[in-house]
């Protein structure tokens, strides 16, 4: 028993991520912290979602579960389980079953190396940004195989339409990644790495988010990688693979109930995977902003006071509603309720402002924010873009974005070279 | 950080290759023989990992189980699955195929019990943190001129498949 515990302590000392540090213990209450974060992430999304985008247009939006809706996605997750599992008489009754499986492990496992801080991450892989490129590239295999297996016409060309672009978006974004990665060698031994926490670690030592880096070359891989990552999730406005006037749904259209609930949540983690990539390469991870700029003490004491703040700003936002709910008595319940939900966000912010937390929390807390600001965006795409055609998407993929990253990636190189051949020799 | 039970996961993993491998060419549907070549690949991914070659094990994942067999799978599907099921698997060749399998599983017994001697002993040394450095100085530098060849040779390969698909250019 003595032994088990100092195990489970031999780590809290390390500086390294449980993984590297080989402690089994806090690296599966790592994946099982993953796991809920990511739940819970998804569960908000669905609900804002809807929410935002109904505002955008001019609607209220989910009102009537919940205070604002906020019980809708729950009332969905039980509509959804409760619902009777159909599956097509002709269909491949084995490829029907694995495919949204595939979907959602390939959706899930590639959080193994997402940084949320310098230690905060299940395990740091040498080959991270490699492993995660290519285990979310399997879901292409899980969209394929729905299609075919479903034995219908609209699955089936919708699998096909999917497919095509994943695969021609992978190469621009691929491209866009290399550019970033050129980056971390630029450092005294001139050896780069592909390790997702070595990556963030370059910028801090370089002093710089990639983004701004050789500017405006790391802009412009940013901005391609930021157009790839929406065409590789299937995402408005390139959804054609689930376009309702032509397709119905798309691949999963022969789905229903808890199948199908299994391709949600794999297209909205893999939405958050993707964007935590951009977040590591381009946009400085879990550093903080201006680390180099704003430094010393007094600007680490104020930005490690964001967390509680925002958290207290939203229990702020939901005592303010709880005012402002209806007298009624049958509105009493949901009045409670939805103070309750503000007084523990509240008791949250409050621990947020201890400072052995705050230390811990802060680069989890930056991050996650970060890949808000792109959740937010996807949302907002939605709102706004109207669905290209798919010989627009084409062209836009291989005659545009191609091209572009090859003339990124040749540039930066260059530009690498020049500056460590010859401004710095 | 030290592997944990090697035999297990090497036979575990080998195992699973067999199978994959097997019901490749047994399986009568195409799609089912590209899925089962993916489980094969994928283990092969999971024994270069074994043999401290990430580097390896990951561009075999987004090449081959991400990227070529996406392209089959995709080619297979729009192939009438009935007129394929209706195709003979196998061409009843008996003596060719035995002679063949003689000598490979002769070329393995001789390799197992004779291994040994012909093959200098070399223990595996854990280079798992710098693997895909080593892997790139190797390419960029010692192997340049092979590796700027092989490239060149894809590059011939892509302009005469797309002189040879279409007509006019």
């Amino acid at each position: 028993m003595h032994e088990i515990i100092q195990y489970i302590e031999s780590y809290l000392t390390s500086d390294k991520t449980p993984g590297a540090a080989g402690n089994m213990f806090w690296a599966l209450v790592y994946i099982m912290l993953v796991f809920a974060g990511l739940s819970v992430a998804v569960i908000a999304m669905n609900w804002l979602e809807r929410k935002i985008l109904a505002h955008m247009q001019v609607r209220l939006g989910p009102m009537r579960v919940g205070p604002h809706g906020l019980l809708q996605p729950i009332a969905d997750a039980i509509k959804l389980l409760l619902k009777e599992d159909i599956m097509p008489a002709e269909a491949d009754g084995f490829v029907f079953w694995m495919a949204p499986l595939i979907v959602v492990l390939a959706a899930f496992t590639v959080f193994v190396v997402v940084p949320f801080g310098p230690t905060h991450a299940i395990t740091d892989m040498n080959i991270g940004i490699l492993f995660m490129l290519g285990v979310s590239s399997l879901s292409v295999l899980g969209i394929v195989m729905a299609g075919w297996a479903s034995n219908s016409h609209y699955p089936l060309i919708g699998a096909l339409r999917s497919s095509a672009q994943m695969v021609s978006y992978e190469v621009a974004m691929g491209l866009a990644v290399v550019s970033a990665i050129l980056m971390t060698s630029l450092n005294a031994e001139g050896t780069g790495t592909l390790s997702m926490i070595g990556i963030v670690q370059a910028q801090q030592a370089q002093g710089e988010w990639f983004i701004f880096k050789f500017f405006p070359l790391g802009l412009i891989a940013f901005f391609i990688f930021a157009v790839a990552m929406v065409a590789e999730t299937n995402r408005a406005p390139f959804d054609l693979a689930e376009a309702e006037s032509e397709l119905t749904a798309g691949f999963h259209t022969e789905y229903s109930g808890f199948r199908w609930s299994l391709f949600f949540l794999a297209e909205y983690s893999a939405m958050i995977a993707v964007s935590s990539i951009a977040v590591t390469l381009w946009l400085g991870g879990w550093l903080r902003p201006f680390p180099n700029l704003l430094s010393g003490s007094t600007w680490d004491l104020l930005f490690s006071l964001f967390p509680g703040v925002t958290f207290l700003l939203f229990a702020a936002i939901c005592f303010y509603n709880t005012a402002r709910m209806p007298k009624h008595p049958l509105f009493r319940i949901q009045t409670i309720g939805l103070a309750g939900f503000g007084a523990v966000l509240g008791v949250i912010g409050l621990v947020l402002f201890v400072p052995a937390v705050s230390v811990r929390v802060q680069d989890i807390f930056w991050f996650s924010t970060k890949v808000a600001g792109f959740m937010y965006l996807y949302i907002w795409y939605r709102g706004t873009f109207p669905r290209y055609r798919f010989d627009q998407l084409m062209r836009m993929g291989w005659k545009v974005l191609l091209p572009m990253g090859l003339g990124v990636l040749i540039l930066t190189a260059s530009v690498a070279l020049l500056q460590q051949k010859i401004w710095h020799p | 950080m030290a592997p944990v039970a090697t035999p297990f996961f090497f036979y575990l993993l080998s195992g699973i290759m067999l199978i994959g491998g097997i019901l490749v060419i047994t399986r009568k549907n195409p799609v089912h023989s590209a899925l089962a070549l993916i489980v094969t690949l994928l283990a092969q991914a999971s024994i270069y990992l074994m043999l401290y070659a990430p580097f390896v094990a990951g561009v075999q994942i987004i090449l081959y189980a991400g990227g070529i067999m996406v392209l089959f799978l995709f080619v297979i599907m729009l192939v009438s699955i009935e007129r394929s099921m209706k195709e003979r698997q196998f061409n009843s060749q008996w003596v060719v195929g035995m002679s063949a399998a003689t000598a490979l599983g002769g070329l393995f017994i001789a390799v197992y019990t004779k291994g040994k001697d012909i093959f200098p002993d070399h223990a595996l040394s854990m280079v798992e943190d710098d693997n895909t450095q080593k892997v790139a100085t190797m390419l960029y530098g010692q192997y340049m001129f092979a590796f700027e060849i092989a490239s060149l040779l894809l590059l011939v390969a892509i302009i005469g498949a797309v002189v040879m698909a279409k007509k006019r250019i």
